[in-house]
C-alpha cells in the first residue's frame, strides 16, 4: 500500500514533466526551424538581395554563367495556380464526399468507402507523380489536343487527389461531432434531408469544415515531388491551365543538392523556405481570425 | 522497485553507447583493417549512373571485398559532395569549374584528382512521327536559348504532323545536371543562357521518357538512353555541314559536334583500393562495359589520364 503510494508520489511529476516538455517543445522545433532557416538566408536577404525585384520578377537564372537573377514570381504563380486548381476541385469533392459519408450513406457503404479513402491517403507521393507523368501526360494531350500533358491542369488534379483525403476525414469527423439532437430537432420540424444538412449541419459544422479545407491547402502549397514531376517543372507564369508551371517547393527540391553550402544560390533558396513559411503562416493565421470571427458572431 | 528501475535504464543507457560506437567504428572502417569489407562511395552524373553502377556489379563480382555503392543525381550533386568530402568519387559529365576546384581543396585539404573514363555522345531526340530528320546546332540555340524566336515546327520547315498546335516543347535538364551545362556552353555558346519556360526533367532517362510520348517535344540525353520511341537526329555543325547521326565512330572522329568525354573525381590521391577500381576502368574489360551500356570507350592508343588534366 505505502510502496504504491510513494511509486504513485514519484511517478506523477515525471510523467507531468514529461507531457510539459513535449508540449514546449512543439514551440521549440517551429521557432529552432524557423531560426535556422532564416539563418541560412539572412546574410544575402539583408545585404544583396533586392527584395522587390526578388518578389516581382520572373527571371529565375540563379547558375547562369553570365547574369545571375533571383526572381520568384513564376514559381508563386505556378504555386498558387496549381494549389487554386487544386482546392476548386478538392474542396467541392471532399466536402460532398464527407457530408455523403456522414449523413446520406448505410453503415456498411460507410466502412467500405473510409477504408478506400484511407488507401488513397496512403499513396506514396511519389507514385502520384509518377501516374501524372506516364498516365495524365498522354491523357491531356489526346483530351484537350494540347502540346503537352505536363501542366496546371496535371499537378492540380493530382493535388486534389492528394488533398480529398484529408478534406474527407476531416470534414466527417466535423459533421460527426454535431449532436444528434439537431438532426432530430430539423427532421422532426418536417426538413427533408438535404435542408437539415444545408441549413443545419454545414452552419454547426463550420468551423471544423474550413479546417479541413485549410489543412487540405497546407498540403497542396507544401507537396513537393508529386507537383515537381506532373506540372513539367517549367518556369513560366501560366496563362492557361494547360501551361507548364514550376513550384516554389519543387524548385529547392530540385536545386538544393547542387548548390554549394553558404553560396548566394543557397541562401536564395532558403529566402524562398522563409517565403515558405511566411505563406503557410499567412493562411493559418487567416484560418484562426476567421475562426474567431465565426464564435465571435 | 526503485533500484531496479536505475539499474534498467543505467543498462539501456550503457547498451544504446556500445550500439553508438559500434555504429561509428563500422563507418570509420571504411579505409581500414584487412578482411572487412571496403565500401567505396561513388555519386554524381545521372547521364553515368548506368555505366558506374554496369562498373560497380562486374568488379564486386570479380573483387569480393570491395563493394561500390552508385547513387545519381546529377554531376552537380555529385561534385558538390566532392566539395563537402562525403564521396570518395565523384561522377562527372563535365568538368570541374576551376572555383569548384579551390573550395574542394580548401574544404578538405585535398586537390581533385581527375580521370577520363569514356566519352559520351549528346543525342538530340524527338518524337518518333517526327519528320525531322537533322538539325543544325545554330537551329539547337534558336530553340533553347535566351532571347531566341524559333518556338514553332514550321519555322524548322518540318511539318510535324502528329504535333496538331506546332508548338516545340523544349525538353531540358534541371540545373544541377552535367549535361544542361554542357549543352549550356557547347550548344548556346559560353555565357548564355538558356531561355525560361523549358520543361526540367530530373534524369536522361526522364527526358527520352517525356519526349517518346509527347509528340511536340525536342529533348538531349546520352546516346545510351536511346528508345524505339524515339528518333535520334543526325546533327550537323552548322548550316550546309553534313550532319552526323551519334556513333562510337563519329564520336571519336569528331564529326559528332556534340560529345564530351565523362570523368571521375577523387580527393587527393586514391587509397590503394580504389586506385585498384580506377586502373580496372581503364582496363580492356572496365573499357568494355563502356561500349556496352551505349557510351564511348577511351580510344586505344589514348593516353590513360590520370591525375594530369585530360584532353578535350
Amino acid at each position: 500500500m505505502t510502496n504504491k503510494r510513494g511509486i504513485g508520489a514519484l511517478t506523477e511529476p515525471i510523467i507531468e514533466g514529461l507531457i510539459r516538455i513535449c508540449g514546449i517543445s512543439a514551440i521549440l522545433f517551429v521557432i529552432g526551424i524557423f531560426f535556422f532557416v532564416f539563418r541560412e538566408g539572412s546574410g544575402f536577404l539583408f545585404t544583396k538581395l533586392n527584395l522587390w525585384e526578388f518578389l516581382t520578377s520572373a527571371e529565375w537564372y540563379p547558375d547562369s554563367p553570365s547574369n545571375k537573377r533571383y526572381g520568384v514570381l513564376a514559381l508563386i504563380a505556378g504555386t498558387a495556380s496549381v494549389t487554386i486548381l487544386a482546392m476548386m476541385i478538392a474542396v467541392p469533392f471532399g466536402l460532398g464526399a464527407a457530408i455523403f459519408i456522414s449523413e446520406f450513406c448505410g453503415q456498411r457503404l460507410k466502412e467500405t468507402f473510409k477504408i478506400v479513402i484511407e488507401l488513397l491517403a496512403a499513396i506514396p507521393s511519389v507514385v502520384w507523380g509518377f501516374i501524372g507523368l506516364t498516365v495524365m501526360n498522354p491523357l491531356i494531350i489526346e483530351l484537350f489536343n494540347a502540346p503537352i500533358g505536363l501542366t496546371v491542369l496535371n499537378g492540380g488534379i493530382i493535388l486534389a487527389l492528394m488533398s480529398v483525403p484529408i478534406i474527407v476525414s476531416i470534414g466527417e469527423d466535423a459533421l460527426k461531432a454535431v449532436p444528434d439532437s439537431y438532426r432530430e430537432a430539423a427532421l422532426a420540424l418536417g426538413t427533408t434531408r438535404w435542408q437539415m444538412v444545408y441549413r443545419v449541419l454545414l452552419p454547426a459544422a463550420k468551423n471544423g469544415l474550413l479546417a479541413a479545407a485549410l489543412l487540405g491547402i497546407g498540403r497542396a502549397v507544401g507537396e513537393t515531388i508529386a507537383v515537381l514531376m506532373a506540372t513539367g517543372h517549367a518556369v513560366n507564369i501560366p496563362t492557361s491551365v494547360l501551361d507548364s508551371v514550376r513550384t516554389l517547393t519543387a524548385t529547392i527540391a530540385a536545386e538544393l543538392g547542387e548548390a554549394p553550402v553558404g553560396s548566394d544560390h543557397y541562401q536564395v533558396l532558403f529566402i524562398i523556405g522563409i517565403l515558405l513559411f511566411t505563406i503557410t503562416f499567412i493562411v493559418n493565421l487567416t484560418a484562426d481570425l476567421i475562426v474567431k470571427g465565426i464564435k465571435g458572431k | 522497485m526503485l533500484k531496479n528501475f536505475r539499474i534498467n535504464s543505467l543498462a539501456i543507457v550503457a547498451g544504446a553507447t556500445l550500439l553508438f560506437q559500434t555504429g561509428c567504428s563500422k563507418k570509420s572502417g571504411d579505409n581500414g583493417s584487412a578482411g572487412e569489407k571496403m565500401s567505396i562511395q561513388n555519386q554524381g552524373s545521372d547521364t553515368m549512373v548506368n555505366l558506374a553502377q554496369a562498373w560497380a556489379e562486374t568488379y564486386s563480382e570479380m573483387d569480393s571485398s570491395v563493394s561500390v555503392e552508385v547513387s545519381g543525381g546529377g554531376s552537380g550533386t555529385g561534385i558538390a559532395a566532392l566539395i563537402n568530402g562525403t564521396v570518395d568519387v565523384a561522377n562527372s559529365s563535365r568538368k570541374l569549374e576551376e572555383g569548384e576546384r579551390a573550395k574542394a581543396t580548401q574544404n578538405t585539404g585535398k586537390e581533385p584528382q581527375e580521370y577520363m573514363v569514356g566519352y559520351d555522345a549528346l543525342a538530340i531526340f524527338v518524337h518518333k512521327d517526327n519528320s525531322l530528320e537533322e538539325i543544325t546546332i545554330e537551329q539547337l540555340a534558336g530553340i533553347y536559348g535566351e532571347g531566341s524566336t524559333v518556338t514553332k515546327w514550321s519555322q524548322l520547315g518540318v511539318k510535324n504532323a502528329a504535333c496538331t498546335n506546332d508548338e516545340i516543347i523544349r525538353v531540358s535538364r534541371q540545373n544541377n545536371s552535367g549535361t544542361y551545362h554542357y549543352f549550356r556552353e557547347a550548344v548556346l555558346g559560353k555565357g548564355h543562357d538558356f531561355k525560361l519556360g523549358s520543361v526540367d526533367m530530373n534524369g536522361s532517362k526522364d527526358v527520352v521518357e517525356l519526349v517518346s510520348n509527347t509528340p511536340c517535344a525536342i529533348g538531349y540525353s546520352g546516346m545510351g538512353y536511346a528508345t524505339r520511341q524515339v528518333k535520334m537526329l543526325r546533327v550537323a555543325k552548322k548550316k550546309g555541314d553534313p550532319a552526323y547521326a551519334p556513333s562510337i565512330e563519329t564520336t571519336l572522329d569528331h564529326t559528332y559536334p556534340i560529345s564530351r568525354p565523362l570523368y571521375m573525381y577523387t580527393l587527393g590521391e586514391p587509397s590503394e583500393h580504389l586506385k585498384k577500381y580506377l586502373d580496372w576502368i581503364h582496363s580492356d574489360a572496365g573499357q568494355q562495359i563502356v561500349k556496352e551500356s551505349g557510351y564511348v570507350p577511351l580510344p586505344k592508343n589514348g593516353e590513360m589520364s590520370s591525375g594530369t588534366p585530360a584532353k578535350e
